[in-house]
């Protein structure tokens, strides 16, 4: 068994308005492990990380750190590390100040605030501009120095609430893989928090998938995509989005407008008579000699590297990608799936059959 | 564009001129001699009494005790317009910081109550006001000159405009990094507030250094004069027979106006960011 660095028993959040921002969660977070928590805006990723890192209270449920409940310790005390999305530096500070307060703070001696802050603008690539302003750095940078803020306290665990999503595209993708490699190198456990699955695709050891304050499905970014426990997950992550079309099954065969979909192979058994059917849009090709399932084509979008063919089965709406090189079907073609790519969901509940 | 930049110099120039023009005359009037200004008037030009008239303004001891000279005056114009400012900015600087960041009963209400208070100003509560300082035996001190006044709801209110706009990430991350609330406040709020406690100083001082009723009634003793009172004295103590001496009265007007003036020009830079800007 590994070491658990960070354990959530079912946590509660009830602001004092009524809202129930989280509703019973758990999730652990292993030693040295990268856990992203992912969903749309409002369904509680940052009011749950912010309860670990104390700036929150905890309506009910534990939450324990390296070995200790901690819901009624102060933030300071927590041995957490938060990088936030606007990156809250002291704006009157130099940087080499923004990183070393919270040391001096705890008391501990010149010469070590010095050496830890040495050391991560070493890391992060900030010793150039320790004696600036946050007002006179780019925006990279003072994401650098955030995350320098949080190095230098050696945390249990580091918190960060979308701190990226300030940041432009390119710069963006550029700083997914440093704090990748950064969190690979400090081996030190992580929860970020995201509502763009391509981050949490790119970043995370382990998925966890929320909304409106549940948890949807903990998993590895493999098993979140190939395996998604409802329409929600399967629609949230992955763009384009898994096609998702409400079929009726009949004898063993899932029925859309009088077209025939295959049924996984593990499930020819006690089907309900109404269910969602899935797939993702790079899992069907091209018939080439006119067998498979009718598909007609409205929309053609190229992508550079692949193409996406916006069409429809029967009534249903249904997107296909395919690559660039492969040439481009006509209008009305057909399809080839193979049954062990397809996913069905229960069509009132949206959990995985 | 250059036309326009000529046109705006000279309002400016011609501005300038009209609002110094009393000063100035007051100025050159004061280096005469008394007997000439009673005859003939504010003057232009250069008396050649300057070095007289100042260092007598400054240094003569005069009074009914014989021991009030104006520096002595200035002084305690200096502490009444520093400590009017200082306690000020200090009290509304704590009421708003209670106001914007602890959660008690009735937080806001407190707010309106302190904020109606700009309803009441000292001329309003002045006689409950001294009955207060009278009772508590601080007639003649320095402590009843400045403390009744130092309360401020326009402080209070700027204060708590400004801390509402500090972003609550900034608190977070200073808790965080193991900051209290008096650590915040000494850290992050005093130094954020700089520009805002400066151009907030030079108000007060000003306010504070040109108060008249208010010292008039609670300090009777001379060795508690102001300038400001002192320039009234000059001429009154001299009435009589005797020419009064204008040299005198208008020296101490331009020495009374010299240091809230200096506050002014070496505040206005961040007085002016004060106002305009807010460093976040
Ligand atoms: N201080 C608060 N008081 C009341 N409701 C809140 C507060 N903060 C957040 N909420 C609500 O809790 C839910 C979750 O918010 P949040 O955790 O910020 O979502 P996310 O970070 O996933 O976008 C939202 O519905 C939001 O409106
Ligand atoms: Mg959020």
């Amino acid at each position: 068994m590994t070491e658990k660095t960070l354990v959530l028993t079912d946590v509660v959040k009830r602001y004092p308005n009524g809202a129930l921002a989280v509703d019973r969660v758990n999730v652990d977070v292993n030693a040295g492990e990268l856990v992203v928590f992912v969903g749309p805006s409002g369904c509680g990723k940052s009011t749950l990380l912010r309860m670990v890192a104390g700036l929150e209270t905890v309506t009910d449920g534990s939450i324990e750190l390296a070995g200790r409940v901690v819901n009624d310790l102060e933030p300071a005390e927590r041995d957490i590390a938060m990088v936030f999305q606007n990156y809250a530096l002291y704006p009157h500070m130099s940087v080499r100040k923004n990183l070393s307060y919270g040391l001096k703070n705890r008391g501990l001696p010149a010469d070590e605030i010095n050496r830890r802050v040495e050391e991560a603008a070493e890391i992060l690539e900030i010793g150039a501009f320790l004696d600036r302003k946050p007002s006179q750095l780019s925006g990279g940078q003072r994401q650098r120095v955030a995350m320098g803020r949080a190095i230098v306290r050696h945390p249990a665990i580091f918190l960060f609430d979308e701190p990226l999503s300030n940041l432009d595209a390119r710069l963006r993708n550029r700083m997914r893989v440093e704090i990748r490699k950064l969190q690979r190198r400090l081996n030190t456990a992580m929860i970020y928090v995201t509502h763009d699955q391509v981050e949490a695709m790119t970043l995370a050891d382990r998925i966890v998938v929320l909304n409106g304050g549940r948890v949807e499905q903990i998993g590895s970014p493999a098993e979140v995509y190939g395996d998604p426990a409802s329409t929600f997950v399967a629609s949230f992550i992955g763009a384009p989005p898994m096609n998702l079309i409400e079929v009726g099954i009949e004898a063993g065969r899932a029925m859309r407008d009088g077209v025939a979909l295959p049924l996984p192979p593990s499930h020819d058994g006690a089907l309900p008579a109404k269910a969602i059917w899935g797939l993702r849009p790079e899992r069907a090709r091209v018939g080439d000699d006119g067998n498979g399932i009718p598909f007609t084509i409205d929309v053609v979008e190229e992508l550079g590297a692949s193409r996406l063919l916006h069409g429809r089965i029967g009534g249903a709406e249904f997107t296909l990608q395919q690559d660039a090189s492969a040439p481009p079907p006509s209008q009305a073609t057909t399809l080839l799936i193979d049954p062990r790519d397809v996913h069905l969901f229960d069509a009132e509940t949206g959990k995985a059959l | 564009m250059k036309r326009d930049r000529l046109r705006d110099h000279i309002v400016l120039i011609l501005g300038a001129i009209l609002m110094m023009g009393p000063i100035i005359v007051a100025f050159t009037t004061s280096t005469f001699d008394p007997v000439e200004i009673h005859r003939e008037g504010m003057k232009l030009g250069w008396g050649g009494n300057f070095l007289e008239t100042y260092k007598e303004v400054l240094f003569q001891k005069g009074g009914f005790s014989g021991e009030v000279t104006g520096a002595l005056m200035t002084m305690n114009s200096l502490i009444l317009g520093i400590g009017f400012a200082v306690g000020k900015i200090v009290v509304s600087m704590l009421a708003a910081y209670a106001i914007v960041y602890f959660r008690f009963p009735l937080g806001s209400f407190f707010f309106w109550v302190i904020f109606s208070t700009l309803l009441l100003p000292l001329e309003v509560r002045i006689l409950p006001s001294y009955e207060v300082v009278q009772q508590l035996g601080l007639l003649n001190t320095y402590t009843g000159l400045i403390l009744p006044l130092i309360a401020s709801a326009t402080g209070t209110f700027y204060f708590r405009q400004f801390f509402r706009s500090v972003p609550d990430e900034l608190l977070e991350a200073a808790r965080i990094d193991g900051a209290g609330p008096l650590r915040f406040f000494i850290d992050f709020l005093v130094p954020l507030s700089r520009t805002m406690i400066a151009a907030i100083f030079i108000i007060m001082f000003v306010v504070g250094w040109n108060q008249y009723l208010w010292p008039i009634l609670i300090t009777t003793d001379e060795h508690y004069f102001t300038l400001v009172r002192g320039i009234k004295q000059v001429l009154q103590t001299y009435i009589g027979a005797n020419i009064p001496d204008y040299n005198e009265a208008l020296a101490m007007a331009i020495l009374a106006m010299l240091p809230p003036g200096l506050v002014v020009i070496v505040f206005q830079r961040m007085f002016i960011k004060g106002l305009v800007e807010s460093e976040k």
